[in-house]
């Protein structure tokens, strides 16, 4: 693959084309998925012989705690294109992303103690997995704040860029915390390459259908709100550039 | 048409009614602040070409 086609997406222009086109493409298939995956994982599916109907919550929980980590993922090599070759459109990509992450990140929390009421016999425990969540929460809303905080905008990237950085490593810990840290009430990971491990295929199909639509849904807002930043950027010029020649 | 929740329901409904609802909020919220930025740019655009 040629690498200088890739970086033509750096273009404003360009990506704002590209994400016309891409849009209708991930938010009909983000509609199609979701509706189907939890149609199917509601109505069509057993209750587990040990969590009852609350095993219905993994539908919600997993594709969205997924996505709570992956979007700072994405966040992160968006900040690095930034902090090493100064596109715009990735530090603009990464604001983007950030209320999608922190949403998805606020609804694993909502339904994992929600879960957890019936299950553990508490809301909340600070538990590993748990506490290194909510700390993901409050760096999104940290991240949030920054972008928002600051006027000029290459400032503002630089800096949410080294938050992002550090950010990441609760970002991963979210994501292994379960796997070498015995304690705490979390279950380990629900999906595993292990046969034994993983869910039953009756739960595991649905899910996989709920995590693609979420996969697209999280494109497709993403698309639409870097493009939203693009334009934002560009007004914000135009005005600063009105107001000097005033 | 709707399964047998038992015990559950009450957690298994608002786990569902939360979570669609921070989505379609999220969602409207992106799209209405999309549609308002493109038409604050294009009338900025057109007064700046407006004014040379």
């Amino acid at each position: 693959m040629n690498l200088n086609a890739f970086w033509e997406y750096a273009n404003p222009k360009k990506f704002i084309q590209t994400a016309d086109w891409l849009l209708p493409w991930f938010a009909g298939l983000a509609a199609v998925t979701l509706v189907s995956g939890l149609i199917w994982g509601f109505f069509f599916t057993p209750a587990d012989y040990r969590q009852g109907s609350t095993v219905k919550i993994i539908y919600l929980h997993v594709p969205s705690a997924l996505m709570a980590i992956n979007a700072w993922l994405m966040m992160l090599v968006t900040s690095l294109i930034w902090i090493v070759r100064r596109h715009h459109v990735s530090a603009l990509a990464a604001r983007a992303a950030a209320p999608v992450g922190m949403v998805m990140t606020l609804i694993a929390l909502v339904t994992g103690a929600i879960w957890g009421q019936p299950m553990w016999g508490t809301w909340w425990a600070w538990d590993p997995r748990l506490t290194s969540f909510l700390i993901l929460f409050l760096f999104y809303l940290g991240y949030i704040a920054l972008w928002e905080a600051i006027e000029n905008d290459d400032t503002a990237a630089d800096l949410t860029s080294i938050l992002c950085l550090v950010g990441s490593v609760f970002a991963l810990l979210s994501r292994y915390a379960v796997n070498f840290w015995n304690q705490g009430l979390h279950q380990g990971a629900s999906l595993s390459l292990d046969k034994e491990e993983n869910v039953a295929d009756v739960f595991w199909y649905p899910l996989l259908v709920c995590m693609a639509g979420f996969v697209f849904l999280f494109i497709a807002l993403v698309l639409m709100r870097t493009r939203t930043e693009i334009r934002a950027r560009r007004m914000r010029a135009l005005l600063a550039r009105e107001r000097m020649g005033a | 048409m709707m399964p047998d929740l038992g015990k559950y329901a009450e957690a298994v409904l608002s786990s569902y009614a939360v979570s669609i609802l921070m989505i379609v909020v999220l969602v409207m919220l992106s799209v209405r602040r999309s549609n308002r930025v493109k038409k604050e740019l294009q009338e900025v655009e057109s007064k700046v070409k407006s004014n040379g």
